[in-house]
């Protein structure tokens, strides 16, 4: 077991940090949550300065630990995260490159790494959330193209998208996991309605997608036909392993300022909510440790991220809820002020537990995938 | 980083393991349940001659010449075992008192207020005059207590003594998820196993993601060795434990309840530990001063 990293990393963590340094402040002011064009053009701007400083493909080519190395100096520094080429780098990208023909990864990655072109995921339905499987937007073949109608919801950036890694039915007739194919649609075809969905935190996050006889060329297709679970699949594994890295480093930079609040106002003297914070950074430290040795898991099989991202996802996202809860406490009747840091945030972390899977199906994973229980009601 | 254990540390863990499944199995677990207070110093010699309490001894003593990890792990199997014996007192007196490091001598030492296996130890560390015995919770761990007066409260814990405290622990949630998932796949009801009912089976992965979180921490305060990663190791050991042995003890159901069934000796022995080197409350304090330093 060890913590430490190698001279390479060091160097490639000291480059980093040099070039944070610099290119930061150069860096145009942040745009308001609901300004979605300013948002788009703020995030995409990012990625083009770490395009041209040759950091944009570090989420795929660069090594497990390179990545870890990258996600924790980039939070620390306070730069910005990977906003709405979540999608594209985290997600559509990287199943392209596992998944995609030649033709398609010349075609679609290197927008995503030089920061032109936005991608939004349509995978959950109203009537297919945790049950993903059981998605029923029908997808028809007519010559060169599918033919696409039914509805997708819990968009992120669908307004401002420009691809949507779409999953459609193919078969209905066969079992469902197995009559579904991976489409790539260009979100300017004809047929497409998206309407923004108002959350709980009072902003337009994600949006409904509605498809009327969407035309999607055939060469838009990811994998085989009614293969699109498997290729999903692959797609999920990597939205549980690295995913929250940089929100962990995050996390414990709150944790600090919480503690410095409580000192401030006086509620630190109170030993039950000081022993509070002892508790959640015990919890924020062992979280940044089950990262290390998922990042190392991962390097030892090749890459790969195993099902200890579950374990991780599970824990965090209670941690997380957890943590804005003691805020609250620590920010007083402040805690009912929408202006106040944190108030918006506690808000934002109730979705942790439901988005990306939740808690409910991680269990359900953990239990039957790493301990090996029976599959049943 | 390669955050992972080494092929000599896999090796070092499996050894362990085999060992007290050879002299410390089912029937050697109930046999002293039903022999309170005595120690097996043949079983102790046998610790000893393994290098248990030498594990961290420099070889120029007498030693292994390993590290804390190393300890880490076979304490982790002895909390596995759920071994019985003043384990991390005579590991910590090897080299400072003499026999400890081979299993010749038993050291117990006092503990805030309370000492384990003070009649059976050859030499107590501490002062521990005018303790009285306890009828313990515990039938597997002799207890005294020493008078108010004399004892010396919290804040004086050997960091290194509360994280082998914290590996047993982690043991401890790694048996009882044996145990628990064991239980869940061969008890059926209503025409099928009890783990295939989601209830059931979220149990059983609550307690794995407690013990997985459990086991970075101790390992990862093995590494630093740093006081602020100690204590949060054993937060989240004592969590893992005893939560684990509750939830295994509810998975058990009516059978959970018995006296026959080892899940109580588990969850007991999970209380005594927690109770070791101040409690929680010290670590919780020391990583909140850690936030604010």
């Amino acid at each position: 077991m060890d913590l430490s990293y190698t001279p390479e990393e060091e160097d490639f963590r000291a480059r980093l940090r040099d070039w944070l340094a610099k290119a930061l402040p150069t860096l145009p002011a942040k745009p308001s949550p609901a300004d979605w064009p300013g948002r788009r053009a703020y995030d995409l701007g990012w990625q083009r300065m770490l395009y041209d400083a040759g950091y944009a493909d570090v989420h795929w080519d660069a090594s497990p630990t390179t990545r870890l190395i990258f996600l924790e100096e980039t939070e620390r520094a306070g730069a910005p995260y990977v906003g709405a080429n979540f999608v594209g780098l985290l997600h559509a990208g990287p199943t392209v490159a596992a998944e995609g023909t030649a033709e398609q990864r010349a075609r679609w990655l290197p927008p995503i790494l030089r920061g032109e072109e936005v991608w939004c995921q349509g995978f959950s339905e109203p009537g297919a959330g945790s049950d993903l499987a059981a998605l029923r937007t029908r997808a028809w073949r007519d010559g060169d193209d599918y033919v696409v109608s039914g509805s997708k919801i819990w968009t992120s950036h669908a307004e401002v998208a420009d691809w949507c890694e779409l999953l459609v039915r193919t078969d209905p007739d066969v079992p469902k996991h197995k009559g579904i194919t991976w489409l790539a649609m260009p979100m300017d075809a004809d047929g497409i309605t998206v309407r923004p969905l108002r959350t709980l935190a009072g902003s337009a996050e994600f949006a409904e997608v509605f498809l009327d006889e969407v035309r999607v060329p055939a060469g838009n297709r990811v994998g085989a036909e009614n293969d699109g679970w498997r290729v999903t699949m692959v797609t999920l594994s990597f939205e549980r392993g690295t995913a929250f890295v940089g929100e962990v480093v995050a996390c414990r930079r709150v944790l600090a300022e919480l503690a410095r609040a409580a000192r401030e106002n006086g509620c630190w003297d109170d030993p039950v909510l000081r022993r509070r914070l002892g508790r959640l950074e015990a919890e924020f430290r062992a979280l940044w440790r089950l990262t290390q040795w998922n990042v190392s898991e991962a390097e030892a099989n090749g890459g790969v991220p195993g099902a200890g991202g579950s374990v991780f996802k599970l824990r965090y996202s209670h941690a997380r809820q957890e943590l804005y809860d003691t805020a609250a406490d620590v920010l007083g009747p402040a805690a009912l002020d929408l202006d106040r840091p944190w108030v918006l945030d506690r808000l934002s972390a109730l979705s942790y537990t439901i988005a990306a899977g939740t808690s409910q199906i991680q269990r359900n994973i953990v239990a039957e995938r790493i301990l090996g229980l029976p599959k049943g009601r | 980083m390669r955050f992972q254990l080494t092929e000599d540390q896999k090796a070092l863990r499996a050894g362990m393991r085999e060992l007290l499944e050879r002299r410390f199995g089912r029937e050697a677990l109930r046999a002293a349940v039903d022999a309170p207070g005595r120690l097996d110093r043949e079983l102790w010699r046998a610790l000893g001659d393994a290098g248990f309490f030498a594990l961290r001894l420099p070889e120029a003593d007498g030693g292994v010449g390993l590290g804390l990890p190393e300890a880490v792990l076979a304490f982790e199997e002895a909390g596995r075992a759920l071994l019985p014996g003043p384990l991390a007192a005579t590991h910590l007196a090897a080299g400072a008192v003499p026999g400890a490091a081979t299993g010749e001598t038993v050291v117990a030492a006092v503990d805030g207020e309370l000492v384990e296996w003070l009649e059976a130890a050859d030499v107590v560390r501490g002062q521990a005059s005018g303790a009285v015995a306890l009828r313990s919770l515990d039938p597997l761990t002799p207890l005294h207590r020493t008078p108010a007066a004399g004892a010396t409260g919290t804040g004086t814990q050997d960091p290194v003594a509360v994280l082998l405290t914290a590996a047993e622990q982690l043991g401890t949630a790694v048996r009882v998820g044996e145990l628990a998932v064991q239980h869940a796949r061969n008890r059926t009801q209503f025409g099928q196993p009890i783990g295939a009912f989601q209830a059931v089976k979220h149990l059983c992965a609550d307690l794995l993601v407690r013990t997985e979180t459990a086991r970075v921490a101790v390992y990862a305060a093995a590494v630093t060795a740093d006081p602020a990663d100690i204590a949060a190791a054993r937060l989240l050991a004592d969590e893992a434990a005893v939560q684990g042995a509750r939830d295994c003890l509810q998975v058990h159901g009516g059978m959970g309840f018995t006296w026959e069934a080892d899940v109580h000796l588990h969850l007991k022995r999970a209380w005594v530990r927690a109770r070791r080197g101040g409690g929680s409350t010290e670590s919780e304090e020391l990583l909140a001063a850690r936030l604010v330093a």
